[in-house]
């Protein structure tokens, strides 16, 4: 097909892989405005989910904080921050910040909600033994709860991940950088090799992020939870 | 945005026709999605379950489509198949297969060994097991991937608007409006999208509790 | 599978260790311990006013109808449930003075769940407490290789397995020796042998008894079990429902003398057979026997419970058993007369007590004391 040659050009040529608008710098972009939001929405959902969890509190707040983020169109959500953030800054309300805030904003549900639900689904057998061996609270969260709850959390973080780099792909039509930018380009200038670059790059991008956190969480979560994971 | 008041009411209600029209628009698309996406993976499922060797890859092939975003997925499918609501639809079709094989085969999966067991022994023939105690145990799961595909389809058919003028439904509304400035236009464009999903999440809950008295509510979100 | 006991080579290491073990096992006191839910109306106790003494290096059992307040009691010994009122007292100090967190890592704690950690190793699980009161690393490995020896699994083949791959009968060992680790002055057991099946459960019972030879901890172990309760017990506390103490004694002290009818159903109409099970032959007067009357007759070792004996008597339609000695030679006669006198011993005070409790039917041991009255 013409599609693959033409993609196989745009890539192979040397001079994408240059400046402010090259493939290297559209990639640190992208991947650095991602871990940002990824780590400021870990920052506070992380924390929260855990303690809702422990304590049992406040758990109506999970559920609808799961409910309203399966429900939010991250393109609505960018699109509607719009107004908002051009206040702040015309211009770059206009680029940057929309699709910023928006991956903060939609990362935040999946790592609280996870967090949540793997710290609740404990056996309460397992605290109490915890708390009859002399545990203090924080060394029961630290020492048992977290371990245990690891492999749901982990889930949760690397959706949160996933979703937030998608939504810096789509971030590319309201103006944001990374490497979606490739993709809006490619179909402004009717330029088949750079769209599809483009497509290739995301797509690299997202299984490769997938991979690596799925290797991670091999490593982190104990060996003896290998048969409760199944379940 | 540019010195305009927020909501321009004017611009509004002359354009009610439009925007309804829109809505129309976005519910077809999704609708079709999902109803399509369904009957494809239904049959997926059935297979994955018979071939129990085949489901690991499917999963694999799942995760993998879904990690892709949507947004490389539309532009990519329009550059190769060409602008038509079929090219829409093929991503839109894609990510709901992703979400409800898991969900389905999940859902057969629920039904307790024993439960089947004594179907069997008191006669049931595997068909009327199938159709009278597998599949109605196998609902609330089903639903609820139904639930998530929806609102999932919903979102995503705001992003087809890329694909031009006449796509995106009430997407178009939010892309324009941003080219232009219009804050207006996004508000409509971005409440009503997600207002439809709400709506939409609120139904299949509320068909969730009709189906299925039995079945408690213990999973946050389902 | 786990070995069937202990391992070669384990009776010296347990003595040695036995020695070394003996912190010194706490006294426990109970007194006028209450604990009641709900407020004015609504308030009803589910401990009532509970007083007892356990010495040192005794077990004492709980045992009582489900909802009597027995597992209540035991948590409120290390404060997972604060008492209402009363005072419980570990060598004499209240436990409700006590910081909470340095009470609970001086008390061994075993739950029918177990509740081992599933993302630690075996290892790691038994080290526990040892790890928490800040123990080297060193000291806590060889500290837990110890204590799985004792309990009967072999430390290289278990340590570094992970909770999921071991049996319940393995896992109730793992929280045995978990709970051993730091050397507690008391161990709480709250059913601890209930989960696994009878078989099982009667050589854990065994295998414990053996260990408490040797470390003499001081130990409150609930079940609803009567006949667990007997067997394991130094003391036994009945309780019933309401969370009242309806008798607290030695376990034959129960079975011959129940205090009320309550206990004498509680601990079933068949206790004077019950207290068969708390004696041995070698304790058994036994009548002379000529070798020519030996043949065909059954035999008996020393160690043979005379419950069994008189099951197996009664089954063989024999006129008697031939006791044998440790070697294996024939020590004497054992009848079913002679059974039933070893249950009459002490037949006046039971004759008296019987008074008190009439109404119960049934019991061999009654039987037998009106029928021994004039025969020997």
């Amino acid at each position: 097909m013409d599609l693959i040659g033409a993609t196989a050009a745009w890539l192979s040529n040397s001079a994408h892989w240059q400046g402010s608008n090259g493939i290297p710098a559209r990639l640190l972009e992208h991947l650095a405005l991602s871990g940002v939001s990824l780590l400021l929405a870990a920052l506070v959902a992380l924390p929260l989910g855990l303690w809702i969890g422990h304590s049992g509190r406040f758990s109506w707040l999970v559920v609808t904080a799961a409910n309203a983020w399966r429900a939010l169109p991250s393109f609505a959500v960018i699109g509607l921050l719009v107004p908002f953030t051009t206040v702040v800054d015309p211009n770059l309300g206009f680029t940057l910040y929309p699709t910023l805030v928006a991956m903060i904003v939609l990362a935040g549900p999946p790592i609280l909600v996870n967090a949540y639900q793997g710290i609740a689904d404990v056996d309460d057998d397992l605290v109490e033994a915890a708390r009859a061996m002399g545990m203090k609270e924080r060394q029961i969260l630290l020492g048992v709860e977290i371990p245990i709850a690891l492999p749901v959390l982990a889930t949760g973080i690397r959706s949160a991940a996933v979703q937030v780099i998608a939504t810096a792909t789509l971030g590319a039509e309201f103006g944001f950088g990374g490497l979606g930018r490739f993709i809006v380009l490619g179909d402004a200038n009717q330029d088949n090799g750079e769209l599809f670059g483009g497509v290739v790059l995301v797509a690299a991008l997202a299984l490769t992020t997938l991979a690596l956190f799925l290797v991670l969480e091999r490593r982190l979560v104990s060996a003896g939870l290998a048969r409760r994971a199944a379940g | 945005m540019n010195g305009e008041p927020l909501v321009r009411w004017d611009w509004l209600f002359a354009h009610l026709g439009p925007i309804a029209d829109r809505v129309g628009q976005h519910l077809y698309l999704a609708a079709i999605a999902v109803s399509v996406g369904f009957a494809i993976s239904f049959a997926l499922a059935a297979l994955s379950i018979r071939r129990r060797k085949l489901y690991p890859f499917v999963t694999v092939l799942a995760t993998a489509a879904y990690t892709i975003p949507s947004f490389a997925m539309f532009a990519a499918l329009v550059a190769i198949t060409g602008l038509s609501v079929f090219t829409a639809e093929i991503p839109l079709i894609l990510y709901t297969i992703v979400l409800f094989v898991p969900n389905i085969v999940a859902g057969f999966d629920s039904v307790p060994w024993d439960v089947l067991d004594a179907a069997d022994g008191m006669g049931y023939t595997s068909g009327q097991r199938w159709w009278r105690v597998e599949l109605p145990l196998a609902v609330p799961l089903v639903v609820a991937g139904l639930r998530l595909a929806s609102v999932s389809t919903i979102g995503l058919v705001t992003v087809s608007a890329i694909l031009g003028d006449s796509f995106g439904g009430l997407g178009y509304y939010i892309l324009d409006g941003y080219h232009r400035h219009f804050t207006t236009e996004i508000l409509v464009g971005g409440l009503l999208s997600i207002g439809l999903a709400v709506i939409a999440d609120l139904g299949f809950v509320l068909l969730q509790r009709l189906l299925t008295p039995w079945a408690a509510r213990r999973a946050v979100g389902g | 599978m786990s070995s069937l006991g202990p391992p070669a080579g384990y009776t010296g290491a347990a003595r040695s260790l036995g020695a070394a073990s003996r912190t010194g096992a706490a006294a426990l006191e109970f007194r006028g311990v209450t604990k009641r839910y709900g407020r004015g109306e609504q308030a009803h106790g589910a401990v009532n006013d509970l007083s007892f003494e356990i010495p040192s290096g005794a077990i004492c059992v709980l045992v009582g109808p489900s909802g009597c307040g027995k597992t209540t009691s035991l948590k409120m010994v290390n404060r997972l449930i604060e008492p209402t009122a009363g005072e419980i007292l570990l060598d004499g100090v209240n436990v409700l003075t006590e910081d909470v967190t340095a009470l609970r890592r001086r008390i061994g704690y075993v739950i029918q769940q177990v509740g081992l950690f599933p993302h630690l190793t075996v290892g790691r699980n038994v080290a526990v407490v040892p790890a928490l009161v800040g123990w080297s690393k060193e000291r806590q490995w060889v500290r837990a290789d110890e204590l799985l020896s004792l309990v009967g699994l072999d430390p290289a083949s278990y340590r570094s397995r992970y909770p999921y791959q071991l049996s319940g009968g393995e896992r109730q060992r793992v929280g045995v020796a978990r709970a051993l680790a730091a050397d507690p002055p008391l161990m709480l057991m709250d059913e601890p042998f209930a989960a696994v099946d009878p078989i099982v459960r009667e050589r854990l019972q065994d295998e414990f008894l053996r260990l408490q030879r040797d470390l003499a901890k001081t130990i409150l172990f609930v079940t609803h079990d009567i006949d667990e309760a007997i067997k394991m017990g130094d003391f036994v506390a009945v309780m019933e429902e309401g969370g009242r103490l309806a008798q607290f004694g030695p376990p034959d002290e129960i079975l011959a003398h129940p205090a009320s009818d309550f206990v004498a159903r509680f601990v079933g109409a068949d206790r004077g057979l019950k207290r068969l099970s708390l004696v041995t032959i070698a304790d058994l007067e036994l009548a002379p026997l000529a070798a020519s009357a030996r043949a065909g007759l059954p035999t008996f070792s020393p160690s043979t419970k005379l419950r069994d004996a008189l099951s197996v008597l009664l089954a063989a339609d024999s006129r008697g058993g031939v006791a044998l000695d440790e070697e294996g030679q024939p020590r004497g006669l054992v009848t079913v007369d002679a059974i039933a006198s070893a249950l009459a011993e002490d037949r006046h005070a039971a004759t008296a007590a019987s008074a008190a409790t009439t109404g119960v039917s049934g019991a061999a041991g009654d039987a037998k004391v009106a029928a021994a009255g004039g025969d020997s």
